[in-house]
């Protein structure tokens, strides 16, 4: 039986990592399911589904020179390879403005009292150094109305002087 | 009336290009029935091209009227549209009953101008906009043996930053 695996690198980005990467679990057997590769804060961030025959420890030993010679940390999970089982998000916030530390924990403490799965969650810190803003970008599902999630929010726009968009995420089906 | 049996990718079919309807005949008038029974099959979804199901011929179906909240011109149906004008650009998702299990984001454009023949073979033309648009450019491309996935714009396409122009 094939096991499925969630390898997550981390390390000093450059160009190449991906396809050695990739070019080594191949040559291994490996099959790579979803991924989601992010450069944050000029570092290489990679999380990855991996389904393989071998057994953790030797996914490990082949990982470890790989990690050695490209200066990566790498760690490995074993997990449900639950592939075709997508959600959609029906609701998108966009959050901006200036920098400061809570903002994650304040929108996101919000929402999840009101039972939203966030799906997908970007952020970047852009404007310039000494004026710092954050820049956030939320896609989940909620079983909930818009009215209602606007409510909740609108105490963090007014006391954080944060903004926050909420859109409604319609999908076209054709 | 027959519901048919939807073309998945990665058959290859899905690529050809369709051609012209010469006539709207029986034959033609029939396949539409089936067409709009195969639509209206898959709950939530508003729209179909003839390509989709083996036949390939310009007809498409699209009918946004079980989405109220966004302005449409109720059911379609549109034998070798034109699309004649065309403005704006928005990014929006969409999924395809040829491409189950995934959804993807796709640049389109915001307003448009189409012509067409309707089921009885009149000229029409119709202005729409936003999710109705979408439907129809999504429809129309599948005449042109294209599908959404050929022209995704990358998941993470929310953030932009200057440095990327």
């Amino acid at each position: 039986m094939r096991n499925w695996y969630m390898l997550t690198l981390v390390g000093k980005d450059r160009p190449g990592i991906v396809a050695e990467v990739s070019q080594v679990l191949f040559e291994a057997g490996g099959n790579l399911g979803e991924a989601s590769m992010a450069r944050l804060g000029g570092n290489f961030t990679v999380m990855l589904m991996l389904q393989i025959e071998s057994e953790k420890d030797d996914v490990e030993n082949l990982l470890k020179p790989l990690g050695k010679k490209l200066g990566l940390f790498f760690h490995i999970d074993e997990i449900a390879g639950n592939l075709h089982h997508h959600v959609e998000p029906n609701f998108r916030l966009s959050v901006h403005g200036a920098d400061q530390a809570g903002i994650v924990a304040m929108v996101t403490g919000v929402l999840a009292g009101l039972k939203f799965n966030i799906l997908n969650l970007e952020s970047d810190v852009g404007g310039s150094p000494k004026k710092p803003i954050y820049i956030m970008h939320i896609e989940g599902f909620a079983d909930c109305s818009h009215s209602s999630l606007e409510k909740s929010i609108k105490p963090l726009i007014n006391d954080k002087k944060i903004i926050i968009h909420l859109t409604p995420i319609d999908t076209m089906m054709g | 009336m027959a519901k048919l049996k939807i073309l998945v990718y990665p058959d290859e079919r899905l690529s050809q290009v369709s051609q012209l309807v010469k006539a709207i005949d029986n034959k033609i008038t029939s396949f539409i029935s089936d067409l709009e029974q195969t639509l209206s099959s898959f709950p939530g979804c508003v729209g179909i091209a003839a390509p989709q199901v083996g036949l390939f011929e310009r007809i498409i179906i699209v009918d946004v009227s079980s989405r109220p909240q966004h302005k449409n011109h109720g059911h379609l149906v549109l034998i070798n549209p034109v699309i004649t004008f065309s403005e704006g650009n928005i990014i929006g998702r969409e999924g395809c009953l040829s491409v189950p299990e995934y959804i993807g984001k796709v640049q389109r454009s915001q307003k448009i101008k189409v012509q067409a023949k309707n089921e009885v073979g009149d000229d029409v033309t119709y202005q729409m906009e936003g999710y109705e648009a979408r439907a129809v450019q999504h429809e129309i491309d599948h005449l042109d043996g294209k599908l959404f996935i050929d022209s995704l714009v990358g998941k993470r396409n929310a953030l932009k930053k200057r440095t990327d122009f």
